[in-house]
């Protein structure tokens, strides 16, 4: 069992979203920074889809009440325990009685705190994920509030066989982490990949080329429906009505005042203004990241550049699942061998 | 066939248009083509979303490419054929006109030289056809609003509006089956319940049903809502 604490800005439990529903206006959700929430299971020796705590911009404080195994990836959150800064993207012990401390957000905006076994949520259609605008999913269909407790499943044999090693310290870490390779540079300044919308050329030359060559600032009215973007007006060649159709996560549609719109996890099914863009999926973790005022270019990228990308972080993601399992036995590092 | 375009959204995802307006021949069309799909169902398939002219189809594209997922949607466009398409479903929705429900029913009437009953009774004697879902879970865009009582959106959109509130925004009506803002006018409201998440599918309505409201008194609402006839 975990208690919450302190419940943080908005701490929500997500997984790999309501996917299947789209055609009844269901919402598909999920993790906003997929990659950061399948590593942090793939760590704890989850299947990638189990459910992880979203944890935004201020982090809440959590005590584990029963010997765990968690990760935590993604944005760096100031997690600590009892004073020591915890080491992300790596398997961390935590014995009965330890709280986990977070803070603010010193790189990106989202961590993903996973639990060996899975958080203990009900299935909504499917899916863990939290909807609040429905009110359906994660704990109770709403953000974690103080005095929650939430519990977890029976962990799998890997992280049984770490439990059973001998702890010394409340909390201890792994000596290994994700390689650089997979982990995303997160920064308050990115560039994405974008492949050109279904109505691009419906957008002026000089629009297109603005479009690319511009950096955009997120606005305050950003959330995890989507992010709005200040920069320059995008215009199209004559007033056109879109009849409405389907949208999705990294869709850029612009409505009528000319500022784009990023869709995001909790994106609405259809949608009925123009896209111009669609940023790669690979890249959507960096765009996870980012907060009211930093900022965001779009560098065109081909289809077939963009799968090639997927495909290869698919690649490597297996991989590393692959090396996870095969570490039955791990030197714990405590805080006093960390130094 | 030769007509149907289809393009690329990202890199997962392909739009079949088919047809430029919101008319019955192309929703025919469109749910033919789901039909077709949900039959085979590719391994690479991950879900399809319906619209009025089009159906996006979500792939797997570590499994699949555009040009493979294109072809395979051709092949099927290719034999898709004017089968009849299984009849469609009929359903009836309580609506509870007017009053603290339909707050912008008197706004409905005057915009149209109407008197309020009469806005009630045109609107609950239309067909209404569903020609897709979405904006919000199980929400209804429906066809079939008579001209007589077509209303412009509210110029300021409403913060909050309950679920189950029935509005009209130019030549269309629908539902709001869960509470969201909104520039509709509203003019009732059901106590029936469009978003069912415990159930699957988890709508009152899918594509391609008739719907029809029929008019009750504050009382019946409130008899329904108690009764727990409205699931």
């Amino acid at each position: 069992m975990m208690r919450v604490l302190r419940p943080g800005l908005l701490t929500t439990v997500q997984d790999l979203g309501r996917v299947g529903h789209q055609r009844h206006g269901v919402v598909v959700g999920g993790a906003m920074d997929e990659l950061a929430h399948r590593v942090a299971n793939l760590m704890v020796g989850n299947d990638e889809a189990a459910p992880t705590l979203e944890i935004t911009l201020v982090g809440p404080s959590l005590k584990f009440e029963a010997d765990a195994v968690i990760a935590i990836c993604g944005g760096d959150l100031s997690a600590t325990v009892a004073g020591w800064k915890l080491p992300l993207w790596r398997p961390l012990r935590v014995r009965a009685g330890t709280v986990v401390d977070f803070g603010g957000a010193r790189q990106g905006c989202r961590a993903y705190l996973a639990v060996a076994g899975g958080w203990d949520v009900p299935q909504v259609l499917g899916s863990a994920s939290t909807y609040l605008r429905a009110g359906i999913g994660g704990h109770q269909g709403r953000a974690l509030q103080a005095g929650d407790t939430l519990a977890w499943r029976a962990p799998g044999p890997l992280a049984q066989a770490w439990l059973a090693q001998a702890a010394e310290d409340a909390v201890e870490a792994a000596p290994w982490s994700v390689s650089y390779q997979i982990r995303p540079d997160y920064r308050p300044q990115v560039r994405v990949r974008v492949i050109a919308g279904p109505q691009a050329d419906w957008f002026t030359e000089e629009s297109r080329e603005a479009f690319h060559a511009a950096v955009f600032t997120v606005g305050s009215q950003s959330d995890r429906m989507g992010y709005r973007l200040q920069g320059p007006t995008l215009s199209l060649r004559e007033p056109r009505e879109l009849i409405s159709e389907a949208v999705t996560m990294g869709t850029l549609q612009v409505p009528p005042d000319g500022n784009p719109i990023l869709l995001m996890a909790d994106r609405q099914t259809t949608g009925g203004y123009a896209k111009i863009a669609q940023v790669a999926r690979v890249d959507l973790p960096l765009v996870a990241q980012l907060k009211p005022g930093d900022q965001i270019g779009f560098d065109p990228v081909s289809l077939a550049e963009a799968q090639r990308a997927l495909r290869q972080r698919e690649r490597d993601l297996n991989e590393l699942a692959a090396a996870v399992r095969g570490l039955p036995g791990i030197s714990w590092r405590s805080r006093a061998r960390a130094g | 066939m030769q007509t149907v375009r289809i393009e690329p959204l990202g890199d997962g995802a392909a739009v079949v248009r088919l047809g430029t307006r919101i008319d019955p021949e192309t929703h025919r069309q469109v749910r033919r083509l789901v039909l077709a799909v949900d039959r085979d169902a590719p391994p690479w398939l991950v879900e399809l979303v319906p619209a009025f002219t089009t159906v996006t189809v979500f792939y797997d594209a570590v499994q699949a490419d555009f040009a493979e997922v294109e072809d395979w949607l051709r092949s099927r466009l290719a034999v898709l054929g004017d089968d009849p398409l299984p009849p469609p479903r009929e359903v009836r929705i309580p609506v509870c006109y007017g009053g603290e429900f339909g707050p912008d029913l008197g706004v409905v009437a005057a915009h149209n030289g109407l008197t309020e009953d009469e806005v009630i009774s045109i609107h609950s004697q239309g067909e209404y056809l569903v020609y897709m879902i979405g904006f919000a879970p199980g929400f209804p865009y429906l066809g079939g609003l008579s001209e007589r009582i077509a209303t412009p959106r509210r110029s300021t959109p409403r913060v909050s509006i309950p679920a189950g509130t029935v509005g009209i925004a130019g030549m269309q009506t629908g539902v709001y089956p869960i509470s969201t803002p909104g520039g509709w006018q509203l003019i009732g409201r059901t106590p029936v319940r469009l978003f069912r998440p415990e159930q699957d599918p988890p709508t009152l309505l899918q594509a391609g049903d008739i719907v029809r409201f029929d008019p009750i008194s504050p009382e019946e609402y409130q008899a329904l809502l108690e009764g727990g006839d409205v699931q």
